[in-house]
């Protein structure tokens, strides 16, 4: 563990306020605790499809939803991580059609969620991300073959949730929002002032958990920033069918809690709302939920038939929102961007890739005794005999093996 | 507006569905007549499309179950044939699923549910639990659940975690709950179509390793004949089958096992053993008579589940066997099953999962004397 527990009785003075802070970030920002909750009246947009700056007035903000255009180093920096993201959507989509893979959710299309979910945090804030999420937690800082292995299917995870503070990508749905919830509330306890992005995806937010672990978060005055990527489809249930609600930023509200909606194709105004959500959860005033608005461009996994439930005509209009090519458009604008940047910026892309090829084409041997070492901390009696059992028949195979090499 | 639908549903003091089921010839699509290699796939399917057609209760809902037809494919059709009213996706939300059946089973439905996959039914597992196992009991009986929670489950097809679960004994081990679990094409037919028309609730566990495999079956046959036992109001529910006669040894096994088991009979047939083997089919009620008889006869059984062993399945016939066959006994009886392990990722499934191998290994143990 790189936390180290402290089981003294924490100081009262490091518990965050818990009465209604909510209202006193309102009243800070002058407007009522309704107003502060409900989403602003339009998602905040910062660049549009082709690159542009929209003009201040046309950005969505107003009082009490204001957010400053973030600096030129974190916008460069994001840029490059988009690259990074979609070149290594794009190789282990190839990686799993080639069968080195075994199965890959791809968030081609998702990027400027993924790389502004682990901009906006830093080293001591933790995240929990979904299947969806590779991107995001490679982002974060953790080394990308280790990310894929779960997708390679060698190990169910392949690096260490402690020493990154990422959660192990998780598959049942909003299980992992209530983890959030509890590392949120462990660390209100010992006194760090660690925020937790919580990760999940439009369908999601239907299930129980959801409910429980916003419920949680705000009665317990906790910093966590739940984060949904609304990509419009769950696997192939378009988003109407899962909720009638005006947004689900809306949802917020019902909580006691901050709403806000964001274009998800849009990194600047992504990490414009970001930065600014932990921020205030850092400060104290609670929960927020943010809802991205996305689109998931290519099939749930390749597993999945999407032309079974979507027009490809659907598909084409969002190509046209793609948050990396828009991305590039506004810097080179801005003249942060030019051919030697993009090159190397490219190359760097291009290095990831080669590191996944070959991370993930070897064929990295299994050991089947791995299946009986960390079910718990030491084996018990019963799996000692079956992990005997299974060494036995092995030895017996590889003895006959030989034998008939032999012959 | 579209039209109501009409229950008739006899579990709970409709009209009575045996009339409207007697109706359901009218399912027979254009099929190819005689036997024809189908899909459990398929057959599951045809056996939906074929309840949904003989009674206007029978709804169908879940994850992707409608435009999509199913992660599997098997509601597949269902809502162009039937309509969005009696074939619809849900929420994305298990507990609501399961609850929401509880409900229109209580007035007048017969909701057949799908679980996308068996960890996935977990989040409902309230409902399962204290409802839908419990209500007839609470109810002395006035309040019948026909309801059926279809659970694709198991392993062996490379899926990642919470995609290959053996979840069988926790519902087993609930009291209320019946639970089906077919292991041949004709069986996926008939045991669905037995699940919908029983009036307790069933968790049809569906060997998702074997939604593929093909077997020779007429499915107009299969049809006729359900209906005319649902009219003589006989049903297979509870009855094991011996799926390979033998003379030496017992092999029990259900679903996904089935196929292994045979495949361990007919290794073992080489080496001079005769293997009966027998396919439990419906895990509750369970089936003492065929299994005990048989045991009886070979004095020796092995037990074969992809489940973890302990408290499972397997350790209830285990004990079952034992207490009825003890004198008959030449060995002591014994279990090839999954590892108490979490289901391992997919490149080290093939380790965890009862082989032929295996299942040899067992036999060749139960005390032979030469
Ligand atoms: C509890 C639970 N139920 C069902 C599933 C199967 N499942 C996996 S992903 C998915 C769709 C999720 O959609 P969404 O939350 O919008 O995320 P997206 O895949 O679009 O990123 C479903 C139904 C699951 N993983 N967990
Ligand atoms: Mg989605």
């Amino acid at each position: 563990m790189t936390i180290s527990a402290n089981h003294t009785a924490p100081q009262q003075a490091s518990m965050a306020p818990t009465g209604n802070a909510l209202s006193e970030t309102a009243k800070k920002f002058g407007i009522s605790a309704e107003d502060y909750m409900l989403p602003a009246r339009h998602q905040i947009e910062m660049v549009d499809p082709d690159g542009r700056l929209k003009p201040e007035g046309e950005q969505g903000t107003e009082p009490g939803h204001e957010y400053p255009l973030p600096g030129d180093a974190e916008l460069l920096a994001a840029y490059e991580q988009l690259v990074v993201g979609r070149r290594v959507n794009d190789q282990n989509s190839a990686l799993v059609r080639q069968g080195r893979m075994a199965v890959y959710p791809s968030s081609h299309g998702q990027e400027a969620c993924q790389v502004a979910a682990a901009l906006c945090l830093s080293d001591g804030d933790w995240m929990f991300p979904t299947y969806r999420d590779a991107v995001a937690v490679m982002t974060r800082g953790v080394d990308p073959v280790q990310v894929m292995t779960i997708f390679r299917g060698d190990w169910h995870g392949g690096f260490d949730p402690l020493k990154h503070k990422v959660g192990i990508q998780c598959t049942p749905l909003t299980t992992q929002l209530l983890h959030a919830v509890g590392v949120a509330h462990a660390a209100k306890l010992r006194g760090e002032d660690t925020v937790v992005l919580a990760m999940c995806g439009d369908g999601a937010t239907s299930e129980g958990d959801f409910h429980e672990a916003l419920n949680f978060a705000a009665v317990f005055h906790l910093p966590v920033i739940f984060f949904v990527q609304n990509n419009k489809y769950a696997i192939s249930v378009p988003l109407a069918h899962q909720s009638v609600a005006p947004s689900l930023a809306h949802k917020a509200v019902g909580y006691g809690m901050a709403g806000e909606r964001v274009d998800g194709n849009d990194v600047v105004a992504l990490l414009a709302v970001l930065d600014r959500a932990v921020k205030l959860a850092r400060e104290g005033s609670g929960p927020l939920l943010i809802e991205a608005n996305t689109y998931r461009m290519q099939a749930h996994t390749n597993a999945d038939d999407d032309t079974r439930y979507r027009e490809n005509s659907e598909v084409a209009e969002w190509r046209a929102k793609d948050p990396v090519n828009r991305m590039r458009a506004y810097l080179t604008d801005r003249g942060l961007l030019d051919d030697a940047v993009e090159t190397r910026i490219v190359e760097h892309a291009e290095a990831v890739a080669t590191q996944l090829r070959e991370g993930l084409s070897e064929d990295v041997p299994v050991d089947p005794q791995e299946l009986f070492r960390h079910v718990f901390s030491a084996p018990t009696p019963q799996l000692k005999e079956q992990s005997a059992l299974l060494a036995d028949e092995l030895a017996r195979d590889a003895a006959s093996a030989s034998q008939e090499a032999g012959k | 507006m579209s039209p109501t639908i009409t229950t008739s549903s006899e579990a709970n003091g409709n009209v009575s569905a045996a009339t409207a089921r007697a109706a359901a010839s009218a399912a027979a699509s254009a099929e190819a007549t005689g036997p024809q290699p189908v899909t459990m796939a398929k057959a599951l399917n045809t056996a939906l499309a074929d309840a949904m057609h003989a009674d206007s209760s029978v709804l169908v809902f879940g994850e992707d179950v409608g435009t999509l037809g199913g992660v599997f494919r098997i509601t597949d059709g269902l809502t162009a044939t039937f309509g969005e009213q009696r074939c619809f996706d849900t929420p994305l939300a298990e507990s609501g699923i399961v609850g929401m059946a509880v409900g229109m089973a209580i007035n007048g439905m017969r909701p057949v549910i799908e679980m996308q996959f068996d960890a996935f039914a977990y989040p409902a597992f309230e409902q399962i639990i204290s409802h839908v196992a419990k209500m007839h009991n609470r109810t002395k009986g006035a309040v019948k659940l026909p309801m059926v929670i279809r659970v694709p489950y198991g392993g062996g097809i490379g899926g990642v975690e919470h995609h290959c679960d053996s979840s069988e004994a926790y519902y087993a081990h609930t009291a209320g709950l019946k639970v089906f679990t077919p292991a041949t094409v004709a069986d996926g037919y008939r045991m669905l179509r037995e699940a919908i028309d029983s009036d307790d609730p069933v968790v049809f566990m569906e060997p998702k390793k074997l939604y593929w495999s093909k077997d020779l079956v007429d499915l107009a046959e299969l049809r006729t004949a359900h209906s005319a036992a649902a009219q003589a109001g006989t049903s297979s529910e509870g009855r094991a089958a011996v799926a390979r006669p033998g003379t030496d040894a017992t092999l029990i096994a259900y679903g996904p096992s089935v196929p292994t088991a045979l495949a361990a009979a007919e290794a073992a047939a080489l080496e001079g053993r005769s293997l009966e083997v027998i396919d439990v089919r419906t895990i509750v009620p369970f089936d003492d008579e065929t299994v005990a008889a048989s045991v009886r006869k070979t004095g020796r059984a092995v037990v074969i589940a992809e489940a973890h062993g302990f408290a499972s399945v397997s350790s209830e016939i285990v004990a079952r066997v034992q207490e009825r066959c003890f004198h008959h006994l030449a060995a002591p009886i014994r279990r090839v099953t999954g590892f108490d392990i979490p289901y391992p990722a997919p490149k080290l499934e093939k380790y965890y999962l009862p082989g032929v191998d295996r299942i040899l290994d067992a036999v060749d143990d139960l005390q032979w004397e030469n």
